[in-house]
């Protein structure tokens, strides 16, 4: 025990709902949160006697995903069906993809605080969703809502390369932001749009020997925190659980648990590994798809900026820090605002802080968003003219806050709140000399402090002068006639 | 082939069928001799040939990404056995015993 060393070893299943209008294999739309059964039809119902067909656009997406995550794209992939009985899966099997993945071999890229790390993907394949289970509150039965059912799901399988929970946050949030970027999924967390299945055991080192604990499959988490909390229960539990049995992994069998949000805690669902013997056959009703190579390539030409991608150009074409940068590149929404603020300001700089600073906290306060742009009151254009007015010296950047916070109240552009209440800094050098005469005749101490040697009763002055201004004064301006009057 | 019992109890575990008693033994035996039929296709040299996934030639068929009308929710559940006002009605199950 003296001599014991413990890494944690995890590989994340992740699944993608992918943006399209129809399902996988039928004209039914997808939805949420309609009318249980109001989005069926023989195809997705299993009835017998149906084909499926392949929906273009759910496989244009997966490529697209399958390229961002720098996976080679199969030339010729298929289908197989997947059998288990289960009420929210209708024909008793799924349609997914076994051993010919339409992408593999792949990596992501994330960030963590001891740098950037690659993470190996190992294969993305396209499957369908299966139906949903209410269970009545009260009586002995369960309904089944099968609006779900055949809804395109894009399946990512990294590489058991994260070691610690925050390895595992990052991935999971990159994975998101990629797939937004691409537009090929909403990825709403609260529509179930992103499912994690993470497989965690420990490799223990003691005295020198080393040992592999049993592996848990944490089935169905839906968000960000239910992983973290998930993963680092596991490791925890993974840990004691050594310490009292010393029981090890035999290979090829893994152990299912569920993760229950209240608790904090993992719970058994399965053992048996034989439960695991899902009968897998080609899809007789699906033709093999094999994408021609021009394609391919021109789906990779045309493929977005990617957030790391962009996060490095903004810190170098911008001067941006790594920091802001990160904020800036978090969501697409987020980097077109501020790249169209940028733009229309000519001044990136002060326009990323306005973003991250002023426009953050005045929208947080309000609970409003960027990324739901229909009912975001600063459109860009908006928050330029005001990161200009500032930059010319227009108005002073306290003044800028004020000016921010009423054109998010109301409709008015800043010239118009600047003109309206007659916001505009004071450079006129009469009126400015008039207002430091007055500050120095009503001070006599700091005046004298000043003259005495004390520099910092500069400060005082200068603050009495923009308060006795109400903020309007040019701050550049006022203090070399103050500096030049104290001399006198 | 020799598909033992033991084989034939686990597919039928899998698929959710209770055989009557005797019943394991007569299909190990007629699941045997379809297997052994089917077995002779691995006489066969097949080393320079492609697995063949499909049995068509054809690949890539796809329909587009529009909406058809999917059926009223009363002809959804019109062959339900049991059913709720929107919803098919199964035994309850529970979490824990999925997939």
């Amino acid at each position: 025990m003296t001599d014991r060393t413990v890494k944690m070893i995890v590989g994340l299943e992740v699944h993608v709902q992918l943006k399209t209008r129809t399902k996988l294999f039928c004209g039914c739309q997808t939805s949420f949160g309609d009318e249980p059964n109001s989005h069926c039809c023989p195809v997705c119902l299993g009835l017998p006697g149906v084909l499926p067909v392949m929906n273009r656009e759910a496989y244009r997406l997966s490529v697209m995903a399958a390229l961002a995550l720098h996976c080679t794209v199969a030339p010729h992939t298929k289908w197989d069906r997947k059998h288990y009985y289960y009420p929210d899966l209708p024909k008793n099997y799924q349609i997914s993809q076994y051993d010919l993945p339409l992408g593999s071999d792949g990596y992501l890229e994330i960030e963590t605080e001891a740098g950037r790390k690659k993470i190996r993907i190992l294969r993305a394949h396209l499957e369908e969703d299966a139906g949903k289970l209410l269970h009545a509150e009260h009586g002995d039965y369960s309904e089944v809502d099968l609006n779900r059912t055949g809804t395109p799901l894009l399946e990512i399988v990294s590489q058991p390369d994260l070691a610690t929970v925050e390895e595992v946050r990052a991935y999971c949030m990159s994975l998101r932001q990629i797939v937004t970027y691409l537009g090929v999924s909403e990825a709403n967390m609260q529509m179930g749009h992103m499912r994690f299945e993470p497989n965690i055991n420990l490799h223990i080192t003691e005295n020198g020997e080393k040992h592999a604990t049993p592996i848990v499959e944490l089935k169905n988490l839906n968000s960000f925190r239910a992983v973290e909390r998930g993963v680092a229960y596991e490791e925890r539990r993974q840990l004691a659980e050594w310490d009292e049995t010393h029981s090890r992994m035999k290979a090829g069998t893994k152990t299912t648990r569920g993760f229950n949000d209240s608790t904090g805690e993992t719970f058994v669902q399965r053992e048996k590994e034989e439960a695991n013997d899902y009968r897998y056959f080609p899809e007789p009703d699906l033709v093999v798809v094999e994408p021609k190579p021009e394609w391919i390539d021109e789906l990779q030409r045309g493929l977005p900026e990617l957030p790391l991608e962009k996060k490095n150009r903004f810190v170098t074409a911008y001067g941006l820090s790594e920091y802001d940068a990160g904020v800036l590149t978090a969501t697409i929404e987020m980097a077109r605002y501020f790249e169209r603020v940028a733009e229309l300001s000519a001044a990136p700089k002060p326009a990323a802080n306005w973003v991250t600073q002023g426009l953050t906290r005045e929208i947080n306060t309000r609970g409003l968003s960027i990324e739901s742009a229909a009912d975001f009151p600063v459109t860009a254009e908006r928050l330029a003219e005001l990161v200009k007015a500032v930059e010319q010296g227009t108005i002073s950047k306290t003044i800028g806050d004020t000016v921010l916070s009423e054109m998010i109240d109301g409709k008015n552009s800043a010239a118009e709140i600047i003109a309206a209440k007659g916001l505009a800094q004071v450079s006129d050098t009469a009126a400015l000399e008039r207002m430091v005469d007055e500050a120095l005749a009503a001070n006599p101490g700091p005046v004298a402090d000043y003259r005495a040697g004390k520099k910092q009763a500069l400060g005082r002055l200068m603050g009495a002068i923009m308060k006795a201004s109400g903020g309007k004064a040019n701050p550049k301006v006022v203090s070399g006639i103050l500096e030049q009057k104290l001399h006198q | 082939m020799g598909l033992q019992r033991q084989e034939v109890e686990k597919v039928a575990k899998l698929s959710r069928i209770t055989l009557a008693p005797g019943e394991a033994e007569q299909l190990a035996d007629q699941l045997s001799r379809v297997l052994d039929y089917i077995g002779k296709l691995n006489e066969l040299k097949t080393d320079d040939v492609a697995p063949l996934s499909h049995a068509l030639a054809v690949a890539n068929v796809f329909r587009d990404d529009e909406p058809r009308e999917s059926l009223p929710v009363e002809t959804v559940l019109a062959n339900a056995p049991s059913r709720t006002a929107a919803g098919f009605k199964v035994p309850r199950v529970l979490e824990g015993d999925e997939d």
